[in-house]
C-alpha cells in the first residue's frame, strides 16, 4: 500500500520499490487514476510469464495478522504490567453487571480500564463511564466478535496506566469470539443459572479457551431447577483446567472471593 | 458469522501472495482446515461469493482438505480421534489432552496464472 496516502493493494505500492510508482506518488499526490493505472500497466510490461500456472505453497494461518496483532497486544500489556481479561459469553448472562459491580467495589483499590465491545450503541460503555472507569466502547457494526486489531486501536486511545486491570467485554456471543485472540492475559467466560447446564458442550470452543468461568446470578437458584454440579461437570470435560466462581452480581454473593483473585492476580502479574 | 472474518482473512493472504509473485489471479487455492478449527464449512460457503468479489479470488476454485482431530491423552499416552472437543481418552477416560491436529486453519497452496 503507498504509505503516503494509502491507495492500491500492498503490492502495488511501495513495498515492491518500483521508483516510478513512489514518484508518482511523492510529486502528484491527488489520488489521480490515470495515474495510478499507468503505474500498473508499467508493471505489467515487464511480466512476460502471466499466462503459466504457478503454484504457491503458501502455507500461512488465516488467523496469522490477528495473532500477530495480539501478540503485540500482550507484550504491550506485560511491559506495562496491565492484567488484561477478555470477558465472553452469551448476551444477557450479566457480563456488564457483573463489570459494574467489580468496578463499583474495587476501584478505591485497584486501578481499572475498559473496553466494551457492542455491535452497536454506547450504552455500556455509558454505564462504565457513570463510575467515572476511562472506557472506549468499540462497535463492531455487523461483526460479531472483537479482533485484536480493534483492542490495538482501542489501547491507543486509552492511555491505560501501569499496574492496572484492563477488563475488555467482548461482543456477546458464545461462538465467534472463541477464536480471536485479543491478547488477554485471561479469558473469562460467564454463564448465568438461567441457561442450560449442557452450554459447555453445546459451545465447547469457548470453555475449552477460557481459563476462568465464572456461574452469575446464584441467586436465582432457589427458582430454577438448575444443577450447579451438572455445569461444572460439562465444563470440566471440555476444559479440566476451568477454575469457577460462582457469584451474584445483584446480590454480591460469591463476590469476595473473585475479588481476591483479581488482587492476587494484578500482584503477580 | 466468524467465517466473513475468516473468509477476508484468507482473500488477504491471496491478494498478497498473488502480487509477491507478480501473477494476476487465482485459479485455485488450496485450503487446510481441521475439524475442530471452530468452521462451519456450510457458512463459509455461504460468505465466500461476496467475500472474494473483485478480489484475485473470484473466480478461483477453493478445494479444502479437512484434517480429522486427533488427540493424546496426558495420563495414558493414548492417541485418538476426536470427534468433539470434549470426547474424553477411550482408554482411561480422562479429560486431560493434548490435540495433535484439528485446530489448523491455513492456506496451503494457490495456483496463479
Amino acid at each position: 500500500m503507498c504509505g503516503t496516502c494509502g491507495c492500491g493493494s500492498e503490492v502495488n505500492g511501495v513495498s515492491i520499490q518500483n521508483p516510478r510508482e513512489i514518484k508518482i506518488h511523492d510529486h502528484n499526490h491527488n489520488h489521480n487514476h490515470d495515474h495510478h493505472h499507468e503505474a500498473h500497466s508499467h508493471n505489467h510490461k515487464h511480466a512476460h510469464n502471466h499466462h503459466h500456472k504457478t503454484v504457491l505453497e503458501v502455507e500461512q494461518d488465516i488467523l496469522q495478522h490477528n495473532d500477530v496483532m495480539a501478540a503485540r497486544n500482550r507484550g504491550y500489556f506485560e511491559a506495562k504490567n496491565i492484567f488484561t481479561l477478555n470477558l465472553v459469553s452469551s448476551p444477557g448472562s450479566g457480563k456488564t453487571a457483573l463489570l459494574e459491580r467489580t468496578l463499583q467495589d474495587l476501584k478505591q483499590e485497584l486501578p481499572f480500564f475498559v473496553i466494551e465491545g457492542d455491535q452497536q450503541t454506547l450504552n455500556d460503555a455509558n454505564r462504565i463511564d457513570a463510575l467515572n472507569i476511562p472506557v472506549i466502547q468499540i462497535n463492531t457494526g455487523k461483526g460479531c466478535h472483537l479482533e485484536s486489531d480493534m483492542v490495538y486501536g482501542a489501547v491507543k486511545k486509552l492511555d491505560i496506566q501501569n499496574n492496572s486491570i484492563l477488563m475488555i467485554e467482548n461482543v456477546g456471543n458464545l461462538v465467534c469470539p472463541s477464536m480471536f485472540d485479543l491478547g488477554e492475559s485471561k479469558r473469562v467466560v460467564i454463564i448465568s443459572t438461567t441457561e442450560g447446564e449442557d452450554k459447555p458442550i453445546k459451545y465447547p470452543d469457548m470453555f475449552f479457551s477460557s481459563d476462568i468461568c465464572i456461574i452469575n446470578k446464584i441467586d436465582l437458584l432457589p427458582y430454577l431447577n438448575f444443577d450447579i454440579e451438572k455445569l461444572k461437570d460439562y465444563a470440566k470435560q471440555v476444559n479440566p483446567k476451568l477454575e469457577f466462581f460462582e457469584v451474584s452480581a445483584t446480590t454480591g454473593e460469591g463476590m469476595n472471593k473473585w475479588y481476591n483473585w483479581l488482587k492476587n492476580s494484578l500482584q503477580t502479574a | 458469522m466468524h467465517e466473513l472474518s475468516v473468509a477476508l482473512g484468507i482473500v488477504k493472504i491471496a491478494e498478497t501472495e498473488t502480487a509477491k509473485a507478480k501473477a494476476k489471479k487465482v485459479e485455485l487455492i488450496e485450503l487446510e482446515i481441521g475439524t475442530l478449527a471452530g468452521i462451519e464449512f456450510e457458512s463459509l460457503d455461504f460468505v465466500w461469493p461476496s467475500a472474494v468479489k473483485d478480489t484475485v479470488l473470484e473466480n478461483a476454485i477453493k478445494k479444502i482438505d479437512i484434517i480429522k482431530a486427533k488427540a493424546k491423552c496426558i495420563d495414558c499416552d493414548t492417541v485418538f480421534n476426536l470427534s468433539q472437543l470434549y470426547d474424553s481418552c477411550p482408554t482411561c477416560k480422562s479429560n486431560f489432552k493434548g490435540i495433535l491436529q484439528g485446530k489448523e486453519l491455513r492456506v496451503k497452496a494457490l495456483e496463479v496464472i
